[in-house]
């Protein structure tokens, strides 16, 4: 059992959490030709914007209700309909996402009502699906809140089987797969490989790796996304064979999609790993009764193989992990099988999916709890986003970028952690950055008889502590 | 080099090879050889000493690939790290210019890095071409100022073991003696603690291992006039004749050099070694019995009730882990046995060792420490560890980093015990590292990982088994 720590002190210091509002963004994000407006004041938008801008390095198509003192006070559902009816007149777009902020949500703004006015008074945009979800950011975090907007999107966009006669099965090649925050879009182009090298094809909801992948397109300019999923496929989800999962932060997502189609689905919470991937490849055997691909079988080979190469490394290494929930548990997960410890953990928010994490205990707090906890089980590698680097120049110790944001580093949405081939990648930065902290190095001695006339005054301690460590492991 | 000085370097009194037929020097077999040549051994044997210029006169595969790749440390001069070869050319050899290239190399080493001393080692294109290396070594002392050292060890004269003694035999020769030690230093004096000089032959400062003694050797008024060569200078080397006792540490290779400085200055000498509480004690036990101080042994004494108190308190939670866990040890000469019993001070087993460059005293004391029916591989070839391994339960190998892929694709867990490691196992200080990366390795979790089959693998036959009973249902 996992302890979990809850959060006690009043003050957020270096905060890790990012808003649930803005992981709603995201995952609109993941369709073609779609635009969420939040539906908050304008800085709501623009801070978003900034944040995946800096992130991904891309445009970002973000828009806003611009709640003001009199809408606020008012009433905002007109904002709501007045937004939609202009992004829908100028843009054209394939998907209106409106996730709601902590200010309309406190108001008690009913957008549900605000886009059935909307439908009254502008029935010729009927056609274009809006998807208003719940994503205060005074709960959750951009985990939960990504997970939301997925699970509202098929809640709008997907039949029921009996209204749409859709039968689980009837496209044998067709694969759902639900995917949360986590993945990258780097790993979501090595998921679609791995699914596709059985045959198979994977409708990926929501796709990053086809909008924010970082590819340099045609148009000068767009207004909306310029890739993603189709939401033209949406209704397609019920013909599947099978749904894949990837992460608990999806359950409710999942049981939304079966209760709809029917279509069975296989749930994994992470693919990171040896043991994630097995399983996850020996599902996609059966799904598609083709063998295992004699190339997956040699990257699982070769994934062994670094697990051994780097297991000198990497046994009994010490991990300080800040990270939304099936992030925390996928990266632990992949450390423990590796023989490394995590000896501090700390999520934004609490969630079913902290039990899963391999470690001790998880503290529900900041990077400045991280930094703390880190300091006191003697982390030797910090992995969390680019606000860590602050705590890790503070612990002096090196900092693996993971989730967002990343704004000082270029690439960080396509590194890719999951699948074989990403694992041993992972694998290999891991102790290629141990490597560099010289552990187990002795400080020189001088003897006090010493002939030697260059002696090399060595002030930083190496190896103090070699007695204990690892002993808890 | 003359025949006649080879078959003298062969031809070692001190050494318990030379009274049997079949010794650790034997000519390498064609076709079924491992390990260094002549180059190799001497190279390795005096690359430590830091202030030196390390000229390696040749074609470029002697210094081209092994330059800067063994463990040992400098508290001070970091010159032995830059690798500096005359890297013949073809001109070079059909011209006969080899001899002007190397008299103006070792200008270039003295010009640019002021080294204490240089050493050029000769290898085979200049040996066979009848460079006359030490020629070129006196008119460029002469001429430059500096000394300069010649070794001649070309790859043809023999094993890597001749190498060893090659170098030794260089240092006794030019070095050793050409200064009289420092005074000693005013602050080292301490009332009640006689100094006694010594020099440790042999011991190469892996990883920085020797850092772990010297404190201890310190404590009880050792001078250590010189290591030959971990962390050595060039101008201890020049003042190894006064010391009052040697120490043979942990390999035979440089035998020579203890019988010839006994011959020369009649300096007593010992065989020990720093690995395993057992024979730290010993060793420190053996310099008071030498050296025959009543004072020093009662400190010394002291000294070692104290550590081993202090050890056993450290190393009883990691006993706990490796108690009755099963070694096999593959290493040569000394470390054989003074592995034996650091492993068995660890409460583990040894099931065989390696006997390879063991002289027949190295396999009495074997017999001494595993019991009359000790297992000793004469022949180490991959596949005979590995069925030994096997068929043993063995649940870790000990042998050199060369072997280390070879266990790691058998999917056997591995400790380096040789020169390219990077952690220090000896002194008290050393087995906690030593336990550490034993009890690293054994219980990492990536050993059932490797080891065991694909999920689908697994059910292939799984679902072949159900068929069948279904079939004879």
């Amino acid at each position: 059992m996992t302890e979990i720590i809850k959060r006690k002190k009043a003050l957020s210091v270096s905060p890790l959490k990012a808003s649930q509002t803005i992981g709603a963004a995201l995952a609109f994000l993941g369709f073609r030709r779609a635009i969420p407006m939040l539906h908050g004041s304008q800085g709501c938008t623009a801070f978003g914007k900034v944040f995946f801008v800096r992130h991904f390095r891309e445009p970002i198509p973000l828009q806003t209700t611009a709640m003001d003192q009199v809408t606020t006070v008012m009433g905002s559902e007109e904002s709501v309909v007045e937004g939609l009816k202009t992004i829908a007149e100028k843009n054209q777009p394939m998907l209106l996402g409106v996730p709601t902020t902590g200010l309309s949500e406190t108001q008690g703004s009913d957008v549900r009502m605000a886009l059935k006015m909307f439908r009254d008074k502008y029935p010729q945009f009927d056609t274009i699906p809006v998807v208003p979800v719940s994503t205060p950011d005074y709960a959750g975090c951009l985990e939960s809140g990504f997970a939301k907007a997925v699970e509202a999107i098929i809640k709008t966009t997907v039949p029921a089987a009996k209204e749409a006669n859709t039968t689980p099965g009837r496209r044998q090649r067709q694969v759902n797969v639900l995917v949360n925050s986590s993945l990258t879009p780097g790993d979501l182009e090595e998921l679609k490989e791995i699914i596709e090298s059985f045959g198979l094809r994977a409708v990926v909801i929501p796709d990053l790796s086809d909008s924010l992948d970082g590819h340099l397109g045609e148009d000068e300019f767009s207004p909306l996304t310029i890739g993603g999923a189709e939401v033209s496929e949406m209704s397609t989800l019920g013909d599947a064979k099978a749904t894949l999962v990837i992460g608990k932060s999806l359950q409710k997502a999942a049981d939304t999609l079966q209760q709809l189609t029917g279509v069975p689905d296989y749930r994994f919470d992470h693919l990171m790993g040896l043991q994630a991937m097995d399983s996850f490849v020996d599902s996609l055997h059966r799904i598609s009764e083709e063998p295992v691909p004699a190339k997956l079988e040699r990257q699982r080979a070769q994934l062994q193989d670094a697990m051994l190469d780097s297991h000198f490394m990497l046994g009994m290494a010490r991990f300080a992990l800040a990270a939304d929930p099936d992030h925390l548990v996928a990266l632990s997960q992949m450390l423990e099988g590796v023989g490394a410890e995590t000896v501090a953990a700390v999520a934004p928010v609490n969630s079913p999916a902290l039990q899963q994490v391999a470690s001790e205990k998880v503290k529900i707090g900041d990077l400045e709890d991280l930094e703390k906890m880190a300091r006191a089980g003697g982390a030797e590698i910090l992995i969390t986003n680019s606000h860590g680097s602050e705590s890790a120049e503070r612990l002096g110790i090196p900092l693996l970028r993971a989730g967002f944001p990343q704004y000082d580093f270029l690439g960080g949405y396509q590194k890719t952690w999951i699948g074989y081939r990403g694992s041993r990648q992972t694998l290999f930065d891991l102790a290629n950055l141990m490597l560099t902290l010289e552990k187990g190095e002795i400080s020189p001695y001088r003897s006090i008889y010493a002939q030697k006339t260059d002696f090399r005054e060595v002030t930083d301690e190496h190896s103090s502590t070699a007695t204990t460590r690892g002993l808890h492991h | 080099m003359k025949q006649k000085d080879i078959a003298a370097l062969l031809d070692e009194p001190a050494c318990a090879h030379n009274k049997k037929s079949k010794s650790g020097c034997a000519k390498p077999k064609p076709g079924a050889t491992a390990g260094g040549c002549a180059f190799d051994g001497a190279q390795i044997a005096l690359l430590p000493i830091a202030d030196v210029a390390h000229i390696v006169h040749g074609s470029i595969a002697c210094a081209g690939s092994s330059w800067d790749n063994r463990g040992t440390r400098s508290s001070g001069s970091r010159l032995f790290r830059i690798g500096m070869t005359t890297d013949l050319t073809e001109q070079d050899v059909i011209m006969g210019r080899g001899e002007k290239r190397l008299f103006h190399a070792i200008k270039q080493a003295v010009d640019n890095y002021q080294p204490s001393a240089v050493f050029v080692y000769n290898t085979c294109v200049p040996a066979l071409i009848g460079d006359d290396v030490e020629a070129v070594c006196r008119a460029a002392e002469e001429k430059w100022g500096t000394p300069v050292v010649p070794v001649d060890a070309a790859g043809f004269y023999g094993t890597k073991n001749l190498g060893n003694r090659i170098a030794g035999e260089s240092m006794v020769k030019h070095v050793c003696g050409s200064r009289e030690p420092d005074p000693l230093p005013e602050e080292a004096v301490r009332e009640g603690v006689k100094v006694h000089d010594i020099s440790l032959i042999g011991e190469y400062n892996i990883a920085g291992e020797l850092w772990h003694v010297l404190p201890l050797l310190d404590e009880l008024g050792l001078r250590v006039l010189c290591t030959l060569s971990g962390d050595a200078r060039f101008r201890e080397v020049q003042t190894m004749h006064r010391s009052s006792v040697n120490m043979m540490v942990c390999s035979k290779a440089m035998i020579n050099v203890a019988r010839k400085l006994q011959e020369a200055f009649g300096t007593p000498w010992f065989e020990g070694s720093f690995y395993g509480v057992r024979d730290v004690s010993q060793a420190l036990r053996d310099f008071a019995r030498v050296i025959d101080d009543e004072d020093l042994s009662q400190r010394t004494e002291a000294l070692i009730s104290r550590e081993e108190a202090r050890m056993d308190q450290l190393l009883e939670p990691w006993r706990e882990k490796l108690r009755g866990r099963k070694v096999l040890l593959y290493t040569g000469g000394v470390k054989s046995w003074s592995v034996i019993a650091a492993l068995q001070d660890l409460g583990m087993e040894v099931v065989a060792t390696g006997t390879k460059k063991s002289t027949e005293e190295d396999k009495a004391r074997i017999k001494e420490l595993m019991g009359q029916d000790a297992v000793m591989l004469e022949e180490g070839n991959p596949r005979a560890l590995i069925n030994i391994v096997h068929g043993k339960n063995v649940d870790v190998l000990i042998a050199g980093g060369r072997n280390m892929y070879t266990a790691l694709k058998a999917r056997i867990p591995f400790l380096d015990i040789n020169q390219e490691r990077e952690f220090g196992y000896a002194g008290y200080q050393g087995m906690v590292e030593l336990a550490r990366q034993l009890v690293l390795t054994i219980e990492s979790p990536v050993w059932p990982q490797v080891r065991s089959p694909a999920p689908w693998a697994v059910g292939a036959s799984a679902a072949e088994s159900t068929a069948d009973q279904e079939v004879v249902a």
